[in-house]
C-alpha cells in the first residue's frame, strides 16, 4: 500500500515536472525574447515568425505569407489573433513578431498619430519609411486594398439619405456608431479622425468587435446605425449595408504590405513575400474573405489554395 | 502595475456610460437578476426534491454537468440566438446560477435529522408547515451557501459576457485585451474580484450572523456537493 | 450545420483539445503538488488550518477571468497565467479535503497503528493516507473538472485549448465549431472524472468489498 502510494506521487511529480519543461522549452507565446536576433543579421534562413492581427482577412494573408516562405524552406512559427495593432507593433518592434501583413494608410496614421499628409501608396510607403522605427521596413506594397469604410445599413441610409460621411456629420447627434474598442481611442480612423476632418460627432460609440459577427449583428439589428465594417468584407453586399463616400479622403490608399523586421529582410525572404504581394488583387483578396468568413473554409487552406494557384508553392 | 494605478485613479474613469460606477452598477444588475431568476426556478425544486426525497440523483447530475460547462461556450452559444439582447445572455447567467442553489438547498432540506421532522409532526405540523418552520431554518446554511456559490459563478459569467457585447465590468478586459492598455485590463479585473469578494463576504457575514447550527439536530453529509466552493466560472 | 467543416479540420480540433488536456493535466499536477504539503502542514498544525483556508478562499473567489488577467502582469501571455490560475482555484478543494479526509480516519485506527508500532510518518502513509483516499479523489474529481472547464476562459486572453474554437467559431459565425468545443469540453470532463474515480477504487481495494 505505502509502496503504491510513493508510486503515485513519483508519478504526479514525473508529469508535472515533464509537462512543465515541455511547456518552458516550446517558449510560451508570450515570447518576450527575441527569435531571430541571435544570427546577427547574417543569417541566411533568419527564422521567422508570422503574426497577425484578431481579424480573418489578415489570418489568411498571414497564413499566405508563411506558407510561401515554408515553401523556400524557412523555419516558420504562427502568431495569429494576437489583438490590434496595439498590441502587434510592440511586439513587432521587440522582435517577437517578425512579419505581419500590414495596411499602408492605417499603419501610417498609427505611426504618425495622423499627423501625415501622404495620400497615394508611393507617399505613404516614402513617408513610412521614413517614420517607422530603425529596425522596421516595408516590404513592396500589393495592389490590393482593404480600407476601412463606415458602413451603414439600408433603413438608416433611407431614413436620412446618406451618401457620404458628410452627411452623416449632419445627424451625428442621432446615430450610434459601432466599431473596435481601438475605434474610440485611435488617432487614426475612428471617432477622433471622423471628428477632425468631418466635423462629425455622434451620440454615442458602442464597442462591439474587430468587423465580426457583433458588428454585422449590431448593424442589422439597427442596434447601431452605422459601423466601421472592411471594404473586403462579404457581409456589406450579402446585407444590403451601405458603405459611405469618402469625400474629404479619410482614408486614401490602403495597401496591403509586408511589415518586416529589416534583420529578416534577407534577399531570399524578401523575393518571395514580394512574390506573393505581386499575385495579390483586391478582387482576390475579396474572394479569400469569402472563402473563410461565409464559406468556412480553414485559412490555412484557403492560403495553400492560394499559393498553389499562384505557382508561388 | 503603475499603469493600473494610473487608470484607477484617472478621473474619466469614474463618470460617464463607460466608467467604473456605471460597469459596475450594471454587472451587479446583470448578477443580481440572474441570481433572482435562478432561485425562483431552484429554490421551491430544490426545497421539494429535498423534502419529498425524489428526483435526487438528476440534481447531482446537473450539478457535474454544470461545473463541467464552459462558460465561454455557453455565452457565445446563446449570443447567436439574439444577438446584443441581454435576454439570452440572462439565459445563460440563470442555467449557471440553478445548480448550486438547487443541489444545496436539496441537500440542507436532506440532511435534516429524521427525528426533527417526527418531533415536527408530532407536535401537530403539517408537511408544509414543518417545512417552513423547521427545516427550511435548519437547512439555512446550506442554502445560503448555495446562494453565494451561485453569486460568484454569476459574476464571473456576466464578466465573460462582455466578449459577446454585454456590459458591465467585464468591458474593461475586453476592451483593454483588444488594445492592450495593461492598466484597463488589470484595472477591471482588479474591481471585478473586489466585487466578487465584497460579495462573498457579505454571505459570509450573513452565515455567521445566522448563528451556528451545527449539533446532534443535523446528520452530516459527506460529499462535495454540499460546500459552496464547487464549482468556478 | 456544416458537418463538413468538422471533416476538414479534424487536425485543428484534435491539437486544440491536445493543448486543453495538457494546461489541464499540468495545473492538476501542480495544485496536488503544491496542496500535499500545505495539506499536512494544516493537518498537522492545526493553527494554521483556518487561515491557509482563508487564503485559498479568496483567491478562490476572484473571477477566472479577471485571475488570468491580473497574472499575466506576472508571467506574460500564453499558457502559464492559466496553468498558476487554474492552480490556485484547485487549492480550495485539495487542501481542504486532504485535511478532512485525514481528520475523519476514526481516532481507534490510529490509536491501533499506534500500538502496532507504527511512528508517524510511517503511519501518514500507510494508514491515515489510504484511509482518507476516497476523499481526497473526491476532491481530485472536482478540481480536475472544474480545470478542464476554465481553460476556455484562456482563450480570451489568447491561451490555446478547445477555446479557441468558441472564439474562432464565434469570428466566423460557425455553430459546429462551438459545439464542438462544447461538446468535447464535456466529454473531457467525463473521462477525467472516470479515470480519478477508476484510479481511486484501484488504490482503495477495501472498498469495492462486496458486503
Amino acid at each position: 500500500m505505502k509502496k503504491v502510494l510513493w508510486l503515485l506521487l513519483a508519478a504526479v511529480l514525473a508529469v508535472g515536472i515533464a509537462a512543465c519543461g515541455d511547456d518552458l522549452e516550446e517558449g510560451d507565446d508570450s515570447g518576450s525574447t527575441s527569435t531571430q536576433s541571435e544570427g546577427e543579421g547574417g543569417a541566411e534562413k533568419p527564422a521567422i515568425t508570422v503574426g497577425s492581427a484578431n481579424f480573418p482577412e489578415n489570418v489568411v494573408l498571414a497564413e499566405i505569407y508563411a506558407g510561401a516562405l515554408s515553401a523556400k524552406d524557412f523555419d516558420v512559427s504562427k502568431k495569429l489573433n494576437v489583438g490590434s495593432r496595439e498590441a502587434l507593433f510592440p511586439a513587432m518592434e521587440q522582435g517577437d513578431i517578425t512579419v505581419l501583413p500590414e495596411y499602408s494608410g492605417a499603419l501610417l496614421a498609427f505611426v504618425t498619430e495622423a499627423k501625415s499628409d501622404a495620400k497615394e501608396i508611393g507617399e505613404q510607403v516614402e513617408a513610412l519609411n521614413a517614420e517607422l522605427p530603425a529596425e522596421l521596413t516595408l516590404l513592396e506594397p500589393s495592389a490590393a486594398e482593404d480600407k476601412d469604410t463606415i458602413t451603414c445599413n439600408k433603413e438608416t441610409v433611407d431614413k436620412y439619405g446618406l451618401a457620404s460621411i458628410e452627411d452623416l456629420a449632419k445627424v451625428g447627434n442621432e446615430i450610434t456608431i459601432g466599431g473596435p474598442p481601438e475605434f474610440a481611442k485611435r488617432a487614426g480612423f475612428g471617432i477622433k479622425a471622423l471628428k477632425r476632418v468631418y466635423g462629425a460627432e455622434f451620440k454615442k460609440f458602442q464597442p462591439l468587435d474587430v468587423a465580426g459577427p457583433l458588428t454585422v449583428a449590431a448593424l442589422k439589428d439597427n442596434k447601431v446605425q452605422c459601423a466601421n465594417l472592411f471594404s473586403t468584407q462579404s457581409a456589406i453586399p450579402a446585407n444590403g449595408f451601405v458603405t459611405l463616400e469618402d469625400p474629404k479622403g479619410l482614408v486614401e490608399a490602403e495597401a496591403v504590405v509586408p511589415l518586416i523586421s529589416k534583420e529578416a529582410a534577407t534577399p531570399e525572404v524578401t523575393e518571395t513575400l514580394d512574390a506573393v504581394s505581386a499575385a495579390l488583387t483586391t478582387d482576390n483578396l475579396k474572394e479569400l474573405v469569402k472563402r473563410v468568413e461565409v464559406d468556412k473554409d480553414d485559412a490555412e487552406t484557403v492560403a495553400q489554395d492560394f499559393l498553389s494557384e499562384q505557382g508561388l508553392e | 502595475m503603475g499603469e493600473t494605478w494610473e487608470w484607477l485613479t484617472s478621473s474619466e474613469q469614474w463618470s460617464g456610460p463607460d466608467g467604473i460606477p456605471a460597469r459596475l452598477l450594471e454587472h451587479i444588475w446583470y448578477s443580481a437578476l440572474g441570481v433572482f431568476v435562478a432561485a425562483l426556478i431552484a429554490l421551491p425544486a430544490g426545497l421539494l426534491i429535498g423534502h419529498t426525497g425524489r428526483g435526487s440523483l438528476s440534481a447531482n447530475t446537473l450539478s457535474n454537468f454544470s461545473r463541467a460547462l464552459p462558460t465561454l461556450g455557453l455565452v457565445i452559444l446563446v449570443f447567436r440566438i439574439e444577438p446584443l439582447s441581454i435576454w439570452p445572455v440572462l439565459v445563460a447567467l440563470v442555467v449557471i446560477a440553478i445548480p448550486p442553489i438547487l443541489l444545496n438547498t436539496e441537500v440542507g432540506i436532506r440532511a435534516i435529522d429524521p427525528t426533527v421532522r417526527d418531533a415536527a409532526r408530532g407536535m401537530g405540523m403539517t408537511g408544509w408547515q414543518a417545512l417552513w418552520r423547521v427545516e427550511v431554518p435548519l437547512a439555512m446554511p446550506l442554502i445560503l451557501a448555495g446562494f453565494r456559490s451561485a453569486t460568484g459563478q454569476v459574476i464571473a459569467t456576466a464578466t465573460i459576457a462582455a466578449f459577446v457585447g454585454l456590459g458591465g465590468l467585464g468591458r474593461f478586459i475586453i476592451d483593454g485585451y483588444s488594445v492592450r492598455d495593461i492598466g484597463e485590463i488589470s484595472g477591471g479585473a482588479l474591481v471585478v474580484a473586489v466585487l466578487a469578494l465584497v460579495a462573498e463576504g457579505g454571505y459570509a457575514l450573513l452565515q455567521r450572523s445566522l448563528g451556528p447550527k451545527e449539533g446532534s439536530r443535523r446528520r452530516r453529509v459527506a460529499g462535495p456537493a454540499v460546500h459552496h466552493e464547487e464549482v468556478h466560472a | 450545420m456544416n458537418w463538413g467543416w468538422l471533416e476538414r479540420n479534424v487536425d485543428t480540433v484534435l491539437e486544440d483539445l491536445r493543448e486543453h488536456v495538457e494546461i489541464a493535466l499540468v495545473a492538476l499536477a501542480l495544485g496536488m503538488l503544491i496542496a500535499f504539503p500545505v495539506g499536512l502542514i494544516a493537518y498537522r498544525w492545526r493553527a494554521t488550518y483556518a487561515p491557509i483556508l482563508a487564503v485559498t478562499q479568496v483567491l478562490y473567489t476572484v473571477p477566472s477571468l479577471a485571475l488570468f488577467v491580473l497574472l499575466i502582469n506576472f508571467t506574460g501571455l500564453g499558457q502559464t497565467p492559466v496553468i498558476i490560475g487554474l492552480t490556485i482555484y484547485s487549492l480550495v478543494i485539495l487542501v481542504r479535503n486532504l485535511v478532512e479526509g485525514l481528520r475523519n480516519v476514526p481516532k481507534e485506527v490510529i490509536d491501533a497503528a499506534t500500538a502496532m508500532g507504527y511512528r508517524q510518518t510511517r503511519r501518514l502513509f500507510a494508514v491515515e493516507l489510504p484511509i482518507a483516499l476516497p476523499t481526497i479523489v473526491a476532491g481530485l474529481r472536482v478540481a480536475a473538472v472544474s480545470n478542464i472547464s476554465l481553460v476556455s476562459v484562456g482563450a480570451l486572453i489568447g491561451t490555446g485549448g478547445l477555446g479557441q474554437l468558441f472564439i474562432h467559431g464565434f469570428q466566423i459565425d460557425n455553430p459546429i465549431e462551438i459545439w464542438t468545443g462544447i461538446v468535447l469540453t464535456l466529454l473531457l470532463a467525463l473521462v477525467f472524472d472516470l479515470v480519478i474515480v477508476a484510479g481511486g477504487r484501484l488504490l482503495t481495494p477495501w472498498t469495492r468489498v462486496v458486503r
